[in-house]
């Protein structure tokens, strides 16, 4: 098939950008997304024309690299499908296609589509984890977890930390992020002794990283590529009024 | 030269405790006045820094990727193995060790791997202690399930994202240390160089992938942790971005580089669409759990699969191995699945394919339990094929996906650069000839929360802190040999594309290097390498410049290492005269197509070290002796 794609391009972070226009010629039904931003790539190199930058690495939505909004949407039309395996026989002959990089005000544009997303890291560095030295841990079996309480804690621990619920959201809010690992957390009894400090310390961390505040748009979850649920939301905010009541004691 | 392995003497069981008593200690007021550099942070390296930050070091970590969560250990799927005999099944830590060193037929060390079986349920109950929620059965009991090559179930997994929750629990707990200030992170930074001094690592030279700015670090000691080199074949299940280039570059420098042939071909990924393929899919290993392979009986049967009945199937390792049936090792599965596939019994449009077959477990445990146990790996494959396998079998083929080769080290983690230590798929410590599934995300967290913190420290208490600092004229030449490689880079301004080059390569890495290798065929690639190095050198088009964000450089640089690299790999191929685990030399094999190895002329360990551009590498032995076990004829049937 042949499509005309329109691509976000900008040199670096103080630079201007815009949208440029390209061909994708002879792509096949068979290539993954990037596959085809690959063949238009060799294209222009081959042109002297200097190629798209995109961040990328796993291609099999796992690693949370890629990130780029496919007309308008992150990730692209399809649902619970990461960039890297979003394949070209869900768009036809002579389709267009707007490719740009997240938007978020803690996401600042590097080049073309690449973004800056220390932010996430910063949530995590601020909290997202069980103080815990390596040894002197009691046996793996000595805690047990109900079945639901362990499913209810993978299901949140699903999240790739690939941002596109930060990009989706209109106030840039990474609230479903922070909420994938507080409820992770919070499921189980390793993390309960620190469950409060942990969901002050990054909620405040959002502040200052720059993220806005959830308005309830629920766009993050139509945009997780992990179908990581809203659901978590609510949990976050009930570990937050616990907390809070606690410190008022 | 003959290379000592120091292993520790004494009964196996008791190596480990008494090698620890006799290492050195640095005492908790010294620590922090030494800095340690890490390079790459996936299981290996993030659980190296975390622990290496909590006792008080101060630690520079490295990778490539924008944010350390995305090692390419986040990739792994099925599980990871220990001995803790949950399902009281007969497992045991000698059996563990037993199947591993029989898994990597009989080429790997029995004290490293008697140690990893030991520390095996330690990493266990680490990772549970961190939160990572490993599947549970109702009782709240975690739960197990099988790998190949074993007879007993000792896998614990997360769903079908075992590696992503291990290396999540890994950097958060890194994640606590950049906190706390030991460790500093330095997210899209290449290494390009490593740099001694006096025969000693003591830093590395990087490259600021945003920038483009060439800088160095020192430290007292360096720890490599930086992956494994299957994508030498271009098309393989690893990450776009994982590289030899760490490991080449340190091999250039003086550490030897062990057993290059050993690689890993994996029997069970999505098979090869056309032209533009750019990497390949694992379908996880846990699926031949419940799914049984098979092809048509007869050639030519072009069928579809529901068409062709039982008697007329061949379920190949079922009827070769009753043993262990589809749960035959790697090495076994897939040799098995590349021979059906040449009598001209593969299945697919390309005919190089077999089926996975589900209908048998979905008739007895029900749609339900085969989609709570495999769920995410079959809507992964459906959104690649846009096939549906619940309903008709998976089509599979195998895949490069691992490498057991490695820089050499010593039982201590230390290659022959004293204070450069490499831990990982980076080393060639454990696996031998041959990994078995689930064993990689064990060794990572074995040798980085419990071996380097006790054999690093061996180290740095016998040297002074601070030592060195990039002032030294070393460094001052690493970075001007590492800024001289990116010019002369980009001045070539030929008129292919680095892709093309890779993927030249790839071919003939696969066509004459890959599941099965002869003199003939090794010896054709060792004047095809160089004759296409020449070219890449020649006519690589690379646009932009060294100082800014410059993806086609940053692959560049690999692919040339590759390009050398693959040379080194061929030559290990074509010196080892006998087939074991994933070498498969054709002139080495039983009547009945199985390999034969050759334990009088080849039980040793070959490393390779670097001997100037224009000359063949010098081969050193690390002879292999067995005391525990007896390395026999590995059978699976
Ligand atoms: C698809 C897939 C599935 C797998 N499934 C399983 C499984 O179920 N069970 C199992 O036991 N094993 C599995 N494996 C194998 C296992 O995942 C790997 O062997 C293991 O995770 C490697 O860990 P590592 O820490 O050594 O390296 P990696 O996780 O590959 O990390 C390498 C690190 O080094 C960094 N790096 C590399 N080069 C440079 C450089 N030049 N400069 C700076 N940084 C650099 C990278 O940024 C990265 O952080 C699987 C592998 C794959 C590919
Ligand atoms: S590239 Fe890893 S998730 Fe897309």
């Amino acid at each position: 098939m042949d499509l005309t794609l329109y691509v976000w391009r900008q040199k670096g972070p103080e630079q201007p950008g815009r949208l440029e226009q390209y061909r994708a010629g002879n792509i096949s039904a068979e290539m993954s997304f990037l596959e085809m931003l690959d063949v238009v790539n060799d294209d222009l190199i081959r042109k002297g024309v200097e190629p798209i930058a995109f961040d990328h690495d796993c291609r099999e939505g796992i690693c949370g690299t890629c990130s780029q909004v496919i007309n308008g949407v992150p990730h692209g039309p399809e649902e619970r499908t990461t960039v890297c395996q979003l394949h070209m026989r869900h768009f036809r002959d002579g389709d267009s296609i707007y490719i740009e990089p997240w938007r978020a005000r803690a996401f600042p544009i590097i080049k073309d589509l690449i973004v800056d997303r220390s932010a996430l890291d910063h949530l995590i560095q601020a909290g997202g984890y069980v103080s815990v030295h390596t040894g002197g841990v009691p046996d793996a079996n000595a805690i047990l977890i109900s079945k639901p309480d362990a499913d209810m804690s993978m299901d949140a621990a699903e999240c790739i930390g690939c941002g596109a619920c930060v990009a989706a959201c209109p106030n840039g809010s990474a609230m479903l992020f922070t909420a994938a690992k507080v409820t992770q957390l919070a499921m189980l009894p390793q993390g309960r002794p620190e469950a409060k400090k942990r969901v002050c310390m990054m909620t405040e961390e959002m502040m200052k990283e720059g993220f806005g505040n959830c308005s309830n748009h629920y766009e993050c979850q139509a945009a997780c590529p992990k179908g990581i649920k809203v659901s978590f939301i609510a949990k976050l905010n009930r570990e937050f009024i616990k907390a809070f009541d606690s410190h008022g004691e | 030269m003959i290379l000592d392995g120091k292993c520790p003497s004494g009964p196996l069981p008791e190596k480990w405790d008494r090698h620890r008593r006799s290492l050195k200690l640095v005492n908790p007021a010294n620590k922090r006045k030494y800095r340690i550099i890490v390079v790459g942070t996936g299981l290996a390296g993030a659980s190296a820094a975390a622990t290496l930050g909590e006792l008080g070091y101060n630690v520079d970590v490295f990778c490539y990727q924008d944010s350390p969560r995305r090692g390419h250990s986040i990739a792994a799927q099925g599980g990871i193995n220990a001995a803790k005999n949950y399902p009281n099944d007969g497992d045991s830590i000698f059996r563990l060790f037993y199947d591993t060193v029989k898994g990597g037929d009989f080429r790997a060390r029995e004290a490293n791997v008697y140690r990893l079986a030991q520390v095996s349920n330690n990493i266990i109950d680490q990772c549970v202690a961190q939160g990572v929620p490993f599947a549970r059965d109702y009782a709240g009991y975690l739960d197990n399930r099988s790998f190949g090559g074993a007879q007993v179930s000792r896998t614990f997994y997360a769903r079908g994202q075992t590696g992503q929750q291990l290396l999540l629990g890994a950097y958060s707990a890194m994640s606590r240390q950049i906190k706390a200030g030991t460790v500093r992170l330095y997210p899209r930074t290449e290494m390009l160089d490593l740099v001694t001094v006096d025969g000693e690592a003591k830093g590395i030279t990087v490259r600021d992938m945003v920038t483009g700015e060439i800088a160095s670090y020192a430290g007292d000691a360096v720890c490599l942790c930086t992956g494994g080199y299957a994508n030498v074949f271009y098309l393989s299940t690893n990450a776009m971005g994982s590289n030899v280039t760490a490991a080449y570059r340190a091999y250039k420098k003086g550490a030897f580089f062990a057993n290059p042939c050993y690689t890993q071909i994996h029997p069970t990924c999505i098979p090869v669409s056309g032209d533009h393929q750019s990497k390949l899919t694992l379908m996880s290993e846990s699926l031949r759990n419940d799914g049984r392979c098979w092809v048509p009986g007869e050639k030519g049967d072009n069928r579809p699969p529901h068409e062709i009945p039982e008697a007329e199937r061949d379920y190949y390792l079922e009827r070769k191995y009753p043993g262990f049936g589809n749960l035959a090792p790697r090495d076994i599965a897939s040799r098995s699945a590349k021979e059906v596939c040449g009598e001209g019994r593969g299945i697919g449009s390309s005919g190089y394919g077999v089926y996975l077959d589900f209908a048998d477990a979905i008739k007895r445990l029900g749609e339900n339990v085969i989609r709570e146990r495999y769920g995410n790996l079959f809507e992964m494959y459906e959104r690649i094929t846009g096939e549906d396998a619940y309903n008709r079998p998976m089509r599979i083929y195998p895949a490069p996906h691992y490498t057991m080769g490695g820089l050499w080290v010593d039982y201590n983690l230390e290659s022959t650069l004293p204070g450069l230590f490499v831990l990982g798929e980076a080393n060639f410590s454990d696996h031998g000839a041959n990994r078995l599934g689930a064993s990689a995300l064990m060794q990572g967290l074995a040798d980085g929360y419990f071996i380097i913190p006790y054999t690093i420290a061996d180290y740095l208490a016998r040297t002074a802190p601070g030592g060195v600092s990039t002032g030294n004229a070393e460094f001052r030449k690493s970075a001007d040999d590492a800024a001289d490689l990116v010019k002369r880079l980009l001045s070539i301004n030929g008129k292919r594309t680095v892709n093309d080059f890779h993927r030249e390569l790839g071919r003939i890495m696969w066509d004459d290097a890959g599941m099965a290798r002869s003199e003939e065929g090794l010896e054709q690639a060792l004047k095809k390498i160089p004759e296409l190095r020449d070219r890449f050198w020649n006519d690589v088009k690379i646009i932009g410049s060294g100082y800014e964000l410059n993806q086609e450089l940053e692959k560049a640089g690999r692919v040339a290492d590759f390009l050398e690299f693959g040379e080194l790999l061929v030559l290990d191929a074509l010196h080892r005269n006998e087939s074991c685990g994933g070498h498969f030399r054709v002139e080495y094999q039983t009547a009945d197509g199985e390999a034969r190895r050759d334990d009088d002329n080849f039980s040793y360990v070959a490393a390779w070290e670097f001997n100037g551009s224009d000359k063949r590498p010098v081969l050193h032995r690390e002879p292999l002796a067995f005391e525990n076990v007896v390395p026999d004829v590995r059978s699976y049937k």
